[in-house]
Protein backbone atom coordinates (compact mmCIF):
# COMPACT_ATOMS: atom_id res chain seq x y z
CA UNK A 1 0.00 0.00 0.00
CA UNK A 2 1.44 3.50 -0.65
CA UNK A 3 1.64 6.03 1.57
CA UNK A 4 -1.35 8.23 -0.19
CA UNK A 5 -3.41 5.40 0.29
CA UNK A 6 -2.03 5.01 3.42
CA UNK A 7 -3.29 8.54 4.47
CA UNK A 8 -6.25 8.38 2.49
CA UNK A 9 -7.43 5.17 4.22
CA UNK A 10 -6.56 6.17 8.09
CA UNK A 11 -8.17 9.28 7.93
CA UNK A 12 -11.25 8.04 5.86
CA UNK A 13 -11.63 5.72 8.40
CA UNK A 14 -11.35 7.81 11.59
CA UNK A 15 -13.59 10.47 10.49
CA UNK A 16 -16.36 8.32 8.69
CA UNK A 17 -16.28 4.87 10.02
CA UNK A 18 -17.31 3.33 6.65
CA UNK A 19 -19.57 0.68 6.18
CA UNK A 20 -17.53 -0.40 3.40
CA UNK A 21 -14.45 1.14 1.46
CA UNK A 22 -12.28 0.57 -1.58
CA UNK A 23 -9.14 3.23 -2.20
CA UNK A 24 -7.82 1.99 -5.60
CA UNK A 25 -5.15 3.35 -7.39
CA UNK A 26 -5.98 4.07 -10.75
CA UNK A 27 -2.53 5.98 -11.77
CA UNK A 28 -1.25 3.10 -14.17
CA UNK A 29 -4.24 4.24 -16.36
CA UNK A 30 -3.31 7.67 -16.70
CA UNK A 31 0.63 6.52 -17.70
CA UNK A 32 2.27 9.07 -19.72
CA UNK A 33 -0.94 11.63 -19.23
CA UNK A 34 -1.04 14.89 -18.18
CA UNK A 35 -0.45 14.46 -13.98
CA UNK A 36 0.60 10.81 -14.39
CA UNK A 37 4.00 9.37 -13.94
CA UNK A 38 5.74 7.74 -17.52
CA UNK A 39 5.25 4.65 -16.37
CA UNK A 40 1.97 5.32 -14.48
CA UNK A 41 3.77 3.74 -10.90
CA UNK A 42 3.25 6.36 -8.33
CA UNK A 43 -0.12 7.74 -6.90
CA UNK A 44 -1.37 9.87 -8.90
CA UNK A 45 -5.25 9.04 -9.97
CA UNK A 46 -6.67 7.87 -6.92
CA UNK A 47 -10.42 6.51 -6.01
CA UNK A 48 -12.24 6.27 -2.73
CA UNK A 49 -15.78 4.14 -2.65
CA UNK A 50 -17.26 4.21 0.86
CA UNK A 51 -20.02 3.32 2.34
CA UNK A 52 -21.08 5.81 5.21
CA UNK A 53 -24.19 6.13 8.01
CA UNK A 54 -22.26 9.82 7.91
CA UNK A 55 -24.06 10.14 4.40
CA UNK A 56 -27.37 9.44 4.97
CA UNK A 57 -29.56 11.97 4.06
CA UNK A 58 -26.74 13.93 2.41
CA UNK A 59 -26.90 15.16 -0.82
CA UNK A 60 -24.47 14.20 -3.47
CA UNK A 61 -22.53 17.87 -3.21
CA UNK A 62 -21.82 18.19 0.04
CA UNK A 63 -21.02 14.39 0.34
CA UNK A 64 -17.61 15.35 -1.74
CA UNK A 65 -16.82 18.33 0.12
CA UNK A 66 -16.91 16.17 3.36
CA UNK A 67 -14.92 14.19 1.90
CA UNK A 68 -12.51 16.60 0.00
CA UNK A 69 -12.38 18.32 3.07
CA UNK A 70 -10.89 15.42 5.23
CA UNK A 71 -8.55 14.69 2.64
CA UNK A 72 -7.43 18.62 1.88
CA UNK A 73 -3.97 18.09 3.11
CA UNK A 74 -3.89 14.88 0.43
CA UNK A 75 -4.59 16.88 -2.29
CA UNK A 76 -2.61 19.88 -0.95
CA UNK A 77 0.25 17.77 -1.33
CA UNK A 78 -0.35 17.89 -5.49
CA UNK A 79 -2.44 14.42 -5.87
CA UNK A 80 -3.82 14.82 -9.39
CA UNK A 81 -7.09 13.03 -9.44
CA UNK A 82 -9.23 12.20 -6.73
CA UNK A 83 -12.44 10.19 -8.16
CA UNK A 84 -15.08 9.85 -5.06
CA UNK A 85 -17.85 7.66 -5.30
CA UNK A 86 -19.64 8.25 -1.84
CA UNK A 87 -22.69 6.22 -0.83
CA UNK A 88 -25.42 6.35 1.90
CA UNK A 89 -26.01 3.26 3.57
CA UNK A 90 -29.19 2.95 1.98
CA UNK A 91 -28.00 3.58 -1.20
CA UNK A 92 -27.32 0.63 -4.20
CA UNK A 93 -23.84 -0.01 -4.97
CA UNK A 94 -22.54 -1.72 -7.55
CA UNK A 95 -19.16 -2.70 -6.03
CA UNK B 1 -12.20 42.98 -14.03
CA UNK B 2 -11.02 39.81 -11.36
CA UNK B 3 -10.57 36.59 -12.15
CA UNK B 4 -13.63 35.91 -9.60
CA UNK B 5 -15.38 38.58 -11.29
CA UNK B 6 -14.86 36.81 -14.67
CA UNK B 7 -16.05 33.54 -13.14
CA UNK B 8 -19.13 34.74 -12.01
CA UNK B 9 -20.08 36.56 -14.86
CA UNK B 10 -19.73 33.35 -17.16
CA UNK B 11 -21.55 31.63 -14.89
CA UNK B 12 -24.35 33.65 -14.49
CA UNK B 13 -25.03 34.55 -17.87
CA UNK B 14 -24.77 31.30 -19.34
CA UNK B 15 -27.09 27.94 -18.94
CA UNK B 16 -24.69 25.78 -18.84
CA UNK B 17 -21.34 26.04 -18.22
CA UNK B 18 -18.48 23.65 -18.09
CA UNK B 19 -15.13 24.46 -16.85
CA UNK B 20 -12.65 21.67 -18.29
CA UNK B 21 -9.39 20.85 -19.29
CA UNK B 22 -9.52 21.15 -22.82
CA UNK B 23 -12.50 22.01 -25.04
CA UNK B 24 -15.77 20.49 -25.87
CA UNK B 25 -13.61 18.98 -29.26
CA UNK B 26 -10.62 18.32 -27.88
CA UNK B 27 -10.70 17.23 -23.79
CA UNK B 28 -7.28 16.70 -22.79
CA UNK B 29 -8.72 15.28 -19.06
CA UNK B 30 -10.21 11.96 -19.42
CA UNK B 31 -13.00 13.14 -16.13
CA UNK B 32 -13.87 16.27 -18.54
CA UNK B 33 -14.25 14.36 -21.52
CA UNK B 34 -16.77 12.04 -19.50
CA UNK B 35 -18.74 15.13 -18.85
CA UNK B 36 -18.90 16.35 -22.65
CA UNK B 37 -19.83 12.91 -23.96
CA UNK B 38 -22.72 13.26 -21.58
CA UNK B 39 -23.53 16.63 -22.16
CA UNK B 40 -23.22 15.96 -26.17
CA UNK B 41 -25.37 12.83 -25.44
CA UNK B 42 -28.25 14.73 -23.46
CA UNK B 43 -28.08 17.80 -26.23
CA UNK B 44 -27.95 20.30 -24.14
CA UNK B 45 -26.39 23.90 -25.45
CA UNK B 46 -23.76 24.85 -23.21
CA UNK B 47 -20.29 26.83 -23.20
CA UNK B 48 -16.99 24.42 -22.26
CA UNK B 49 -13.85 26.67 -20.39
CA UNK B 50 -10.85 25.30 -20.64
CA UNK B 51 -8.89 26.18 -17.75
CA UNK B 52 -5.53 25.13 -19.03
CA UNK B 53 -5.80 27.95 -20.87
CA UNK B 54 -5.20 30.74 -17.92
CA UNK B 55 -3.38 29.47 -14.87
CA UNK B 56 -5.14 32.57 -12.54
CA UNK B 57 -8.60 30.47 -14.11
CA UNK B 58 -7.21 27.14 -12.85
CA UNK B 59 -6.81 28.05 -9.60
CA UNK B 60 -9.81 30.63 -9.03
CA UNK B 61 -12.37 28.25 -10.21
CA UNK B 62 -11.54 26.00 -7.61
CA UNK B 63 -11.74 28.96 -5.63
CA UNK B 64 -15.20 30.17 -6.81
CA UNK B 65 -16.92 27.01 -5.68
CA UNK B 66 -14.66 25.73 -3.25
CA UNK B 67 -14.33 22.55 -5.03
CA UNK B 68 -10.70 21.25 -5.54
CA UNK B 69 -11.23 19.38 -8.81
CA UNK B 70 -11.70 20.02 -12.40
CA UNK B 71 -14.49 19.39 -14.45
CA UNK B 72 -16.80 21.35 -13.00
CA UNK B 73 -20.44 21.92 -14.40
CA UNK B 74 -22.52 25.01 -13.49
CA UNK B 75 -26.90 24.98 -14.50
CA UNK B 76 -28.20 28.49 -14.29
CA UNK B 77 -25.72 29.57 -11.78
CA UNK B 78 -26.00 26.99 -9.80
CA UNK B 79 -23.01 24.40 -9.23
CA UNK B 80 -23.95 20.87 -10.13
CA UNK B 81 -21.10 19.12 -9.24
CA UNK B 82 -17.84 17.19 -10.76
CA UNK B 83 -17.81 14.33 -13.22
CA UNK B 84 -18.38 11.78 -10.48
CA UNK B 85 -21.52 13.33 -9.44
CA UNK B 86 -22.79 14.21 -12.84
CA UNK B 87 -22.12 10.45 -14.13
CA UNK B 88 -24.55 9.31 -10.83
CA UNK B 89 -26.77 12.20 -12.01
CA UNK B 90 -27.01 11.18 -15.79
CA UNK B 91 -27.14 7.16 -15.08
CA UNK B 92 -29.78 8.11 -12.66
CA UNK B 93 -31.98 10.09 -14.74
CA UNK B 94 -31.61 12.93 -12.49
CA UNK B 95 -29.47 15.38 -14.58
CA UNK B 96 -32.24 15.33 -17.57
CA UNK B 97 -34.84 16.56 -14.42
CA UNK B 98 -32.27 18.80 -13.25
CA UNK B 99 -31.90 20.58 -16.47
CA UNK B 100 -35.57 20.69 -17.32
CA UNK B 101 -36.53 21.42 -13.98
CA UNK B 102 -33.73 24.31 -14.55
CA UNK B 103 -35.47 25.06 -17.91
CA UNK B 104 -32.50 23.91 -20.15
CA UNK B 105 -34.26 22.41 -23.09
CA UNK B 106 -32.39 18.97 -23.50
CA UNK B 107 -32.88 18.05 -27.18
CA UNK B 108 -32.43 14.72 -27.18
CA UNK B 109 -34.85 11.75 -26.07
CA UNK B 110 -34.17 10.33 -22.75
Amino acid sequence: MGSIEKQIRDTLSQALDPVRMEVINESHLHAGHAGGTPDGSGETHMRVRIISAKFDGVGRVQRHRMINELLKPVLDEGLHALALEPAATTDKVRW
Amino acid sequence: MSMNDFIDNEVKNNNVVLFMKGTPDFPQCGFSGQVVQILDYLGVDYKGINVLADDDLREGIKTYSDWPTIPQLYVKGEFVGGCDIIREMFQAGELQTHMSDAGVEVKAAS
